[in-house]
């Protein structure tokens, strides 16, 4: 523990410790371009210089690490001279263009030069010129602005994990670059517009629409995977400009997937305004009366058992709690919240939670990986395995599809009946895992949804036990879900009642004509024609897939307009705030079903958030712990069974559109053309 | 000899005739007031009239869409939109300014790093409605087209003072 002294204070830090990180925790500001909390140190800017005693000429604070009786003095004549001489030389190829900047008025360069910079240049030379680089469809670069600090770089290579950006030549003529012509193609690839401290790589769908200080900045959270990423929503006239992450180490650290960054401009197309009903085949326009009046007559009008609900990925806790209470209190059984027909239940919440928990997986020395591809389905649990990967010490096995995770991997084979195997000892690999001192099992929420889900989800737990990843202080067996709505609906018991149909039922009931209405939360991931001739009430926000077969359309609120309460894969509750208001005439979730629930002549015991929240944290005391974790006791779970050998497949076609919201973002379809779809585009040719 | 002075001074209305004389003196001299609208005043260069904006001499706008005006407009009568143009410049999709609400205090003018936005000399663009007082970005541009030789001409004779 070396004992330094900063500018007169005397400290004591941790081995390792820089000694701009100690200037740090005595609140000092250092300036600093290149250097970043969560990248390695290359001390290449020279900005964050300090003085130290006994030392010839200042020091870089980033790459300096603290020894016994370091004397450092941050605040000095001599600090300010090197400073300024620094950002001099940064200012004579930066060009003077931050009236066209996006990163005006939130560029480091900009806020430092105030404190450093000069009031007129002394350069009076020929400034260079960079060629801008094409980064893909998320990324606009204007690389005349490039300071050289590298963060791009380090990311790209550390964080992300694809090696495409890099720098050549030396001095005046180095330029960042893909060495190739080529987008960026990772999921995390928004973070780069984050991490570049001026305006050189900026947001491509963002450009030019507004200034940081024209914005109103709403912190919620991220709902289109279940990682449930901590995101910051910017708005200006009740129009979302754009998302940025916000810091929660236990989760998604300062990382969000692109998805969650870029997906907004979905909010704006496609949305649903005001309630609709079909007549003739075709859907006209209706009042919120008529519309609920309609709702009650259909619900009134069947038996119990003839009718059916079916919540979507993206259904906040409150409204599915309210439409149990409600459609629970008029008899029906036929819930179901897993719309991929998982086998997932909620006997035991350790069964279908991450366990382990996403900041937990730093300290695994083993991962198995069954049916999954984290890249696609928690691109930030994906970014946690490999920042473990990177500290050195984890080994990585996969039992499914091959797929690039940005790390090595051993892959078992796609045979899902090495479960059993395993299980029981007879396969080698469970000696590999016995070994691990915190081995980690991440079980893809596809495997569970083939038919004999249930038996795979047993056979993981029998995995688990038999190899002793379930200890009394560790928990190594996760379930990585993708829909937001699912551990939240788990929780609830959003699932078939005693004598109630699962999905199956409900659309094998609903085609032979047993189930005569559903009730669809914002389910958009089943094809109409399984809905039969039954009567379909569709309440959501986007005019996707529910929508097109429903008869009558009850318009909700997406996640960025509503105060709602989200589950992630963690069972962590978080909220969510609201940023805009639901367009038109289409209100909050839970207040359509309260409101239903009036015209049905039973009103629900809540008119206020704060009663509806009493009652979920009554319901199911996860509710109440907000952006915590409570360890959930193992119990047993799953069907044993043979687990039949067909291969696991992977649930996500395309990472850019998975739900309403992604679906009708332009800026998706131009990442899915880009990434996912290149060849598909080449020969329908809208290619270019 | 209080009393006797104030009785003299008002038996012999001194206090008249020094106003009468004032008022007197002044038929010798210039007058001030102007036969308006036939006659004006002088303006300075610096005359905070009728905003427009400016184009370059290709005819080029040269608002940026930096919204610096906006932001440091102390009566938030500027709105700015703005999205890049075709040929991937920054340029404004929509300048409006109300009239109504602007309090001609100059700071939009001073904020512009491009000189595009100024306040002209005409001071004569009084309405009868409200509504043609919100001006927008066509309106703008062409009273910049309008008044651009002077607009040219004020800032080149205060350039030497900036």
């Amino acid at each position: 523990m070396p004992k330094l002294t900063i500018d007169g204070i005397e400290l004591e830090v941790a081995p390792g410790t820089s000694v701009l990180q100690a200037c740090e925790q005595l609140g000092i500001e250092v300036p600093r371009f290149c250097y970043h909390e969560k990248l390695s140190v290359p001390a290449n800017c020279r900005m964050c210089l300090v003085e130290m005693e006994k030392a010839p000429k200042p020091i870089a604070s980033c790459a300096m690490p603290c020894g016994e009786g370091m004397v450092i003095k941050t605040d000095t004549e001599t600090v300010h001279k090197a400073r300024k001489g620094v950002m001099e030389f940064l200012l004579i190829n930066h060009p003077l263009d931050c009236p066209i900047c996006d990163q005006g008025g939130e560029c480091d360069l900009q806020d430092q030069a105030v404190g450093y910079g000069f009031d007129r240049g002394r350069y009076g030379e020929e400034k260079r010129a960079v060629k801008d680089k094409n980064l893909g469809p998320l990324i606009k670069t204007i690389m005349t602005r490039c300071i050289h600090c590298t963060r791009c770089i380090r990311f790209s290579d550390e964080i992300a994990g694809v090696s495409v950006m890099g720098a050549t030549g030396r001095g005046e003529h180095m330029e960042i670059g893909t060495y190739v012509e080529a987008a960026v193609s990772s999921e995390m690839s928004g973070n780069l517009v984050d991490v570049c401290p001026v305006g050189a790589l900026t947001s491509k769908p963002y450009a030019f629409t507004a200034r940081p200080w024209e914005l109103r900045k709403t912190e919620s959270v991220d709902v289109l995977d279940a990682v449930g990423s901590n995101i910051r929503i910017d708005t200006r006239g009740g129009e979302v400009l754009r998302i940025l992450p916000r810091l929660n180490e236990a989760v998604n650290e300062e990382w969000i997937s692109d998805k969650t960054r870029y997906a907004h401009d979905g909010l704006k197309r496609q949305r649903l305004d005001r309630p609709y009903i079909r007549e003739n085949g075709k859907l006209r326009a209706a009042s919120w009366e008529e519309a609920l009046a309609l709702a009650a007559t259909k619900l009134k009008g069947s038996a119990p058992e003839k009718i059916a609900a079916i919540a979507g990925d993206l259904a906040d806790a409150e409204s599915l709690l309210a439409l149990k209470d409600l459609l629970g209190g008029m008899g029906v059984a036929s819930l179901e919240s897993r719309q991929d027909g998982s086998a997932i239940d909620a006997t035991s919440r350790a069964g279908y939670i991450f366990n382990s928990t996403i900041a937990g997986i730093e300290q695994a020395d083993h991962v198995f990986l069954i049916g999954t591809n984290p890249r696609w389905e928690g691109a930030l649990v994906n970014a946690r395995i490999r920042k473990r990967y990177l500290q050195g010490g984890l080994t990585v096995t996969v039992l499914g599809p091959r797929v690039d995770l940005t790390f090595p991997i051993e892959h078992l084979g796609n045979d899902a009946t090495l479960l059993n195997a395993i299980a029981d000892g007879s396969h080698p690999y469970a000696e590999t895992l016995k070994a691990a001192k915190k081995p980690l099992l991440i079980l893809g929420s596809g495997a569970l949804a083939r038919p004999d889900g249930a038996a795979v989800w047993a056979a993981a737990r029998a995995v688990a036990e038999a190899c002793g990843l379930v200890r009394e202080d560790w928990n190594g067996f996760n379930v990585l879900h993708r829909a937001a709505s699912r551990v939240g609906a788990l929780d609830l018991g959003f699932l078939p009642a005693k004598g109630g149909r699962d999905l199956a039922g409900i659309l094998d009931g609903a085609r032979k004509g047993e189930v005569e209405v559903v009730y669809l939360l914002g389910a958009d991931e089943i094809e109409a024609q399984h809905f039969g001739r039954a009567f379909v009430i569709y309440q959501g926000h986007h005019g996707d897939r529910g929508a097109h077969r429903a008869d009558l359309i009850l318009p909700g609120a997406a996640y960025t307009e509503k105060n709602a309460t989200y589950v992630n894969t963690e069972g962590r509750a978080q909220h969510t705030r609201q940023a805009t208001f639901p367009v038109g005439e289409a209100r909050e979730d839970w207040k359509i079903i309260r409101a239903l629930s009036g015209a049905l002549g039973k009103p629900l015991p809540y008119d206020t958030l704060q009663q509806l929240r009493k009652r979920l944290a009554d319901a199911n005391p996860a509710f109440a712990q907000i952006d915590r974790v409570t360890p959930a006791a193992w119990g047993a779970f799953g069907t044993a069974g043979a687990v039949a050998a067909a291969p696991f497949t992977l649930p996500v076609e395309n990472f850019y559109m998975t739900d309403a919201i992604s679906r009708a973002s332009a800026t998706m379809a131009e990442c899915t053309e880009a990434f996912v779809s290149p060849a598909v585009a080449e020969r329908t040719g809208t290619h270019g | 000899m209080a009393w006797l002075d104030r009785t003299a001074r008002g038996l012999f209305m001194t206090e008249l005739v020094k106003g009468f004389a004032l008022t007197f003196s002044y038929m010798f001299k210039p007058r001030v007031t102007i036969n308006y609208p036939y006659e004006r005043s002088p303006l300075s260069p610096r005359f905070r009239g009728e905003h427009a904006l400016r184009r370059y001499p290709n005819g080029e706008e040269r608002c940026i869409a930096c919204k610096l005006c906006e932001a440091v407009c102390p009566a938030l009568a500027i709105t700015i939109e703005a999205e890049p143009r075709e040929d991937g410049s920054r340029r404004t999709t929509r300048y409006d300014i109300d009239m109504t609400k602007c309090i001609y205090c100059g700071l939009c003018q001073e904020a512009c790093p491009v000189d595009a936005i100024v306040e002209g000399p005409n001071l004569e663009f009084a309405t009868e409605t409200r509504e043609e007082l919100f001006y927008n970005k066509e309106k703008l541009l062409a009273n910049g087209d309008r008044w651009e030789p002077l607009l040219a001409a004020n800032i080149a004779a205060d350039a030497p003072y900036r």
